[in-house]
């Protein structure tokens, strides 16, 4: 523990600067208006908050449903150990997005609403109600892991006896709400640039979610590996891997085929600002990773496997962003760039996302055999309280 | 039954009285500087542009099968019986979804307000309801902008390309664009010279999301199904397998 304490100090200062900033950003937003804190218009309305914080915030939470669904419905029970790290990453994920939300809504207290004012016709309406249904299944599928800890066994008991129910509720809730929030621009087919414009835009949404899902179990355990001294599951890992290529590769070719049939595959090659951004996203952030994980000694190692999944999140953000900010600003006839306050709120909420990532793998069981070495931590702390007392 | 309005650019001579009427009517304020602005915004409902000669009004179309109407997640707009699509603010929870999705870009934000609300045209709902004409036609003092039923408005417009071909561009904008609106424009130069879209499809956008959401239920009933078959599936295999193992150890116990 003490070789990292250097590193351990940069990180706090760095997180001390970002929370500072976005407190203060949040001021701003709060007694000021969305006009004071952001680059939003008239003529461009949604921004990095969207963009970014809620529809790369819903992806990236992916891992929660994609695991849970391969452990207990597809019985593949070899990836059980990695399933509490990626249930915690889409706890958290999906809290934060809510969170994010406050700051978008222009009128926040009323987040409820579409609780009690319902209009079904809405992608917008499915997409709250995704976010309110998901958040409490997932709330309830990492309440185990809380319970464990504080060693109550009756709620335990309880939740594992409805644990196949809420499993398919959370693959269920996912599938509408990755989908939905490609769902969300099929209507503006006049607005949105024709090389993300596609009547396949939910399935495209839904596809890359799990992508994003084995990318990010790689991503995290190989972190968590690093940051919490454990082992590497390097099999499970590369099992993962494999599963990833075929998906990239199916969505790649489902893409690349409606491109080609809506005669907008031409445009990737017209050099201009769209074509830039698109080809940035499907070479660096599909392409590559395909290839480089079609190669086996890239997906045998540690290295490669971080490196893949690294390239493969990058990938799908600029994806989401492309499709939010990129694709949108020619017809709105205005550039966008966030302003420092939108750029501290989400730096905040990422930060904040991964302090709490980290005090919650320190305090509550989420890394399976960490836990023998930790109770016994815990019965040498007991013992000391003994002698003291 | 559903009223609309016309407005003729032929007719028009860009005296702004509608402007004005507008502000008046919504009860925002209007000088000079607010008159020369060319864009709709939460401040100015309408707008009459100028090029040269030729004049054109932007204002919400009042769509028969408005978008915002369909996007809005609290149902804060509503497209009442006689044709003006009203806005409900304390309903409205800020996504401005309804701005991004809008094919008219109509719907504005109080930007600069702590809690600020969406403003737009609302074809003067109360007046129409009462069984007035809208502020701006009333105002128009050269029948550029004319109030009435829907379908007699078209009769008038479809005589009047029929009658002098050489005045207009053969086309009623709000037809049939995005499915018809309640704001019918004609006029001697092409509408795109003033911003209209001309790529607009001809049925409701909201049709686009529609058939997208309607197979939600029964994606959820198939959904839940198929999870739970294989679940039962994959873990009878399980029980199956443990059940044949713990036998062979029995019988090879017994040996």
């Amino acid at each position: 523990m003490r070789i990292s304490m250097p590193r351990l100090t940069l990180w706090k200062i760095v997180f001390g600067v970002v929370m500072v900033a976005a407190l203060y950003a949040t001021a701003v937003r709060f007694t000021r208006g969305l006009g004071a804190s952001t680059h939003l218009s008239d003529q461009f309305p949604w921004g990095l908050w969207i963009g970014f914080d809620v529809l790369c915030g819903v992806m990236l939470a992916a891992g929660g449903f994609t695991l849970t669904a391969a452990v207990h419905i597809f019985n593949m029970e070899r990836f059980k150990p990695i399933i509490r790290p990626a249930l915690l990453t889409a706890f958290l994920g999906y809290l934060l997005v809510v969170m994010a939300l406050l700051f978008d809504l222009g009128r926040s207290y009323r987040i409820w609403h579409p609780l009690v004012m319902w209009n079904p016709r809405s992608v917008m309406f499915e997409v709250a109600w995704c976010v309110m249904l998901y958040t409490v299944v997932l709330g309830l599928e990492f309440a185990p892991v809380v319970f464990e800890r504080l060693r109550m066994g009756r709620p335990l008991r309880i939740l594992h006896g409805i644990s196949i129910p809420l499993v398919i509720a959370g693959v269920i809730l996912s599938t509408l709400h990755q989908s939905s929030l490609g769902s969300l621009y099929l209507i503006v087919p006049e607005k949105l640039h024709p090389l993300w414009y596609s009547p396949l835009l939910p399935v495209f949404f839904f596809l890359s979610a799990i992508a994003i899902g084995l990318a990010m179990t790689i991503f995290e355990s190989s972190m968590s590996a690093k940051y919490f001294r454990k082992q590497l599951e390097l099999p499970l890992l590369q099992d993962l891997g494999r599963i990833l290529v075929v998906v990239l590769a199916a969505y790649s070719v489902l893409r690349l085929q409606d491109l080609y049939h809506r005669d907008a595959l031409r445009l990737a090659f017209r050099p201009g600002y769209e074509s830039s951004l698109f080809l940035l996203e499907v070479v660096a952030g599909l392409l590559l990773p395909i290839a480089l994980l079609l190669i086996p000694r890239v997906r045998k190692s540690p290295t490669g496997l971080y490196v893949t999944a690294v390239l493969v999140v990058l990938g799908f953000i600029t994806n989401r962003l492309n499709v939010s900010i990129t694709g949108m600003e020619a017809s709105a006839g205005v550039r966008y760039l966030p302003k420092w306050t939108e750029l501290a709120v989400t730096a905040g909420i990422v930060a904040a996302g991964f302090a709490i990532f980290g005090l919650a793998a320190k305090y509550l069981p989420i890394f399976p055999e960490k836990e023998a070495a930790r109770h016994s931590e815990e019965a040498a702390e007991t013992e000391h309280s003994h002698v003291a007392s | 039954m559903s009223k609309a309005l016309l407005y003729d650019a032929t007719l028009c001579i860009g005296c702004k009285l509608c402007e004005q009427a507008c502000a008046e009517r919504n009860q925002l304020p209007y000088d000079d500087k607010i008159a020369a602005q060319t864009v709709q915004s939460a401040h100015k409902f309408t707008v009459v542009l100028t090029h040269g000669d030729k004049f054109m009004r932007r204002l919400c179309m009042n769509c028969e099968d408005p978008t915002c109407v369909s996007v809005c997640p609290v149902g804060a707009f509503r497209k009442t019986a006689t044709g003006p699509v009203v806005y409900e603010e304390d309903r409205c929870i800020g996504c401005r979804y309804c701005m991004l999705a809008c094919p008219f870009n109509v719907p504005k934000y109080e930007w600069n307000k702590v809690l600020p609300r969406v403003r737009k045209c609302d074809m003067c709902a109360d007046r129409v309801a009462a069984g007035r004409p809208t502020a701006c036609t009333e105002i128009c003092p050269t029948g550029a902008n004319k109030f009435g039923e829907r379908a007699d408005l078209l009769q008038v417009a479809e005589q009047r390309l029929r009658e002098h071909p050489e005045q207009y561009v053969n086309h009623i904008f709000g037809v049939s664009e995005v499915g018809g609106t309640a704001v019918l424009l004609l006029s001697s130069v092409p509408f795109a010279d003033f911003g209209y879209r001309t790529d607009l499809m001809h049925e409701p956008l909201p049709l686009l999301t529609y058939r997208v959401l309607s197979r939600i239920p029964d994606l959820v009933a198939l959904g839940g199904i198929l999870l739970g078959g294989i679940w039962w599936i994959t873990h009878r295999r399980e029980q199956v397998a443990a059940a044949e193992a713990a036998e062979s150890h029995e019988t090879s116990g017994k040996k």
